[in-house]
């Protein structure tokens, strides 16, 4: 009888632990938008983590989006010449980036860089006692540490998505000009031809949503961090997993609200 | 005695899953009293600060800070109440991100006690008083020795001039000289400053020191107080066996288990 009730108990028991878990994050998630809400505001660490996102990972975003342009450039060309259609390259290039690959791709390599950090320096601080501490003299750790990662993640990864988009098409541009014997004018021409604002802008709303999602993650896993290094060690990886895997997920449910509405 | 104390315990349990960590801690400190609490490795020391500070909910009993219960108050009525603790940490978790000085100087700018252009100067004058000089104000917290990090936690603990300071093992891991100008300035503090401390240490030199009142832990209760200079003469197994450091006596059944 016992045993019948194993599977049972089991799958009560993790139930149980995702609505703990879900509770949590909810619960950690708003006492950060209050604290982004009301003073005091910590503007340091907001340019800290502004610059971490946005700037320190330029580098890695722009050779993301130029050899995915480029790619996309080759693939489109060697796909649609079959039915005579490579006239289409530059904007099939420039609608691919900027409303699916340019925000999805640079949320993934922030994810990897960005997540992980936020989640290591939060997990050392929460197993050193500096997260303890920060509430011992008189600052309130989510409000101190999460809220201004948060809004970094929300106003940078868009900037870096419309730098990935610029990047992205030049991609395109140097495969299709130097390859494919487009004519710049062409090439630039077709681009804008089809291009719709919305086109632009779903995708910054898209990455401001995954910058939200990366920083939250991270800042949540290295919060809830237990057991020195090897927990900030696995907290490190489950932010970056979990980002990864609520972008690719989130990118569907925004995607389909944004052009099937 | 337990209407005026500034702290007072009562019945303070305390679990980590079926392991008993406090089994019902009474302990009251007097105002501008300063308790030193001496227990054996794990058996709840740090804990108990943590749930005076509210950083480890406890799973029974009161905490009362000047008369009033931490627990039940209202939030922001606790988060007053315990504003006025200084806190140093068994490991010192200074904030690694900052500089020394900012470090020292973050609950008076968090407070906001002094503006921040006055901020690096007035940590400089706490550093003094620990015995670190201007040099090592901009440095960061790794690029310091253990015993100088100790140092750099206990004046940002101080630095607000605290009613109330806690401190966890404030001379391990300092030289014994270091380690009595430590003391002194505990002491120094908290007669200038006519603070109530509680300061755990496994030292017994350094207790006598800094200790008005002494009170054992073990087995998650306080099984002896008293005047400092009366540990020596407690008539109490528990307490004679860890002062003397003998490997014998009732202290090793538990240890066994
Ligand atoms: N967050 C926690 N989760 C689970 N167990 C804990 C936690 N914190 C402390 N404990 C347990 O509580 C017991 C007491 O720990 P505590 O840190 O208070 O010891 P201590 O008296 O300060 O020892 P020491 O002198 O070595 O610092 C230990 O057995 C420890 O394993
Ligand atoms: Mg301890």
């Amino acid at each position: 009888m016992i045993r019948l009730l194993d599977p049972v108990a089991a799958l009560g028991r993790v139930t149980l632990n995702l609505v703990s878990f879900l509770g949590e994050l909810g619960l950690f998630t708003a006492s950060a938008i209050v604290g982004l809400l009301r003073p005091p505001f910590y503007l340091r660490n907001f340019s800290r983590a502004f610059a971490e996102i946005g700037f320190f990972s330029l580098p890695v975003v722009a050779m993301t989006a130029i050899f995915t342009g480029m790619v996309l450039a080759l693939q489109t060309y060697t796909g649609f010449s079959r039915f005579a259609a490579q006239s289409a390259i530059p904007s099939v290039v420039v609608l691919s980036l900027t409303r699916e690959l340019g925000p999805v791709l640079a949320g993934l390599m922030v994810a990897g860089r960005v997540g992980s950090a936020m989640a290591a320096e939060i997990g050392t601080m929460r197993v050193t006692d500096q997260i303890d501490a920060l509430s011992t003299l008189a600052t309130d750790p989510i409000r101190y540490l999460v809220a201004p990662r948060l809004l970094a993640g929300v106003i940078a990864l868009p900037l870096l998505v419309l730098v990935a988009d610029i990047l992205g098409v030049a991609g395109g541009f140097l495969v299709a000009t130097s390859r494919f014997g487009f004519s710049a004018a062409d090439y630039l021409h077709n681009t804008q031809q089809y291009l719709h604002t919305a086109d632009v802008t779903s995708g910054l709303i898209k990455s401001a949503v995954f910058g939200f999602t990366i920083a939250l993650m991270g800042c949540f896993f290295g919060y809830r961090s237990r057991g020195g290094a090897q927990g900030v060690g696995s907290a490190t990886t489950s932010a970056v997993v979990a980002a990864s895997i609520l972008i690719l997920a989130l990118d569907y449910l925004l995607t389909q609200a944004f052009f099937t509405a | 005695m337990s209407e005026c104390a500034k702290i007072s315990v009562r019945g303070l349990r305390k679990s980590f899953g079926t392991k008993i960590v406090l089994d019902g801690v009474d302990l009251d400190i007097a105002p501008r009293t300063a308790m030193v609490v001496i227990g054996g490795s794990g058996s709840g020391k740090s804990v108990l600060l943590k749930c005076i500070l509210g950083l480890i909910p406890p799973d029974d009993g009161q905490i009362l800070i000047d008369g009033e219960d931490v627990l039940t108050a209202p939030t922001s009525r606790a988060r007053a109440l315990r504003d006025q603790i200084g806190m140093l940490f068994q490991n010192g978790a200074l904030f690694d991100s900052e500089s020394v000085w900012e470090n020292v100087s973050f609950g008076l700018l968090a407070r906001g006690l002094i503006q921040r252009s006055r901020a690096r100067a007035r940590a400089v004058e706490v550093l003094a008083q620990v015995g670190l000089g201007e040099t090592v104000a901009d440095l960061f917290p790794n690029e310091l020795s253990g015993g100088m990090q100790k140092r750099v936690a206990l004046a940002r603990a101080i630095a607000a001039e605290p009613a109330i300071m806690l401190f966890d093992e404030p001379t391990t891991g300092l030289d014994p000289i270091m380690g009595a100008v430590i003391d002194g300035l505990i002491v120094d503090c908290v007669k200038r400053l006519g603070s109530t401390s509680i300061a755990i240490t496994h030292d017994m030199a350094s207790a006598g020191r800094i200790g008005d009142r002494i009170a054992m832990l073990f087995d998650g209760r306080i099984v002896w107080e008293g005047n400092a200079a009366e540990v020596r003469a407690s008539g109490n197994p528990l307490v004679d066996q860890f002062i003397n450091g003998r490997r014998e006596g009732p202290i090793k059944m538990a240890l066994r288990r």
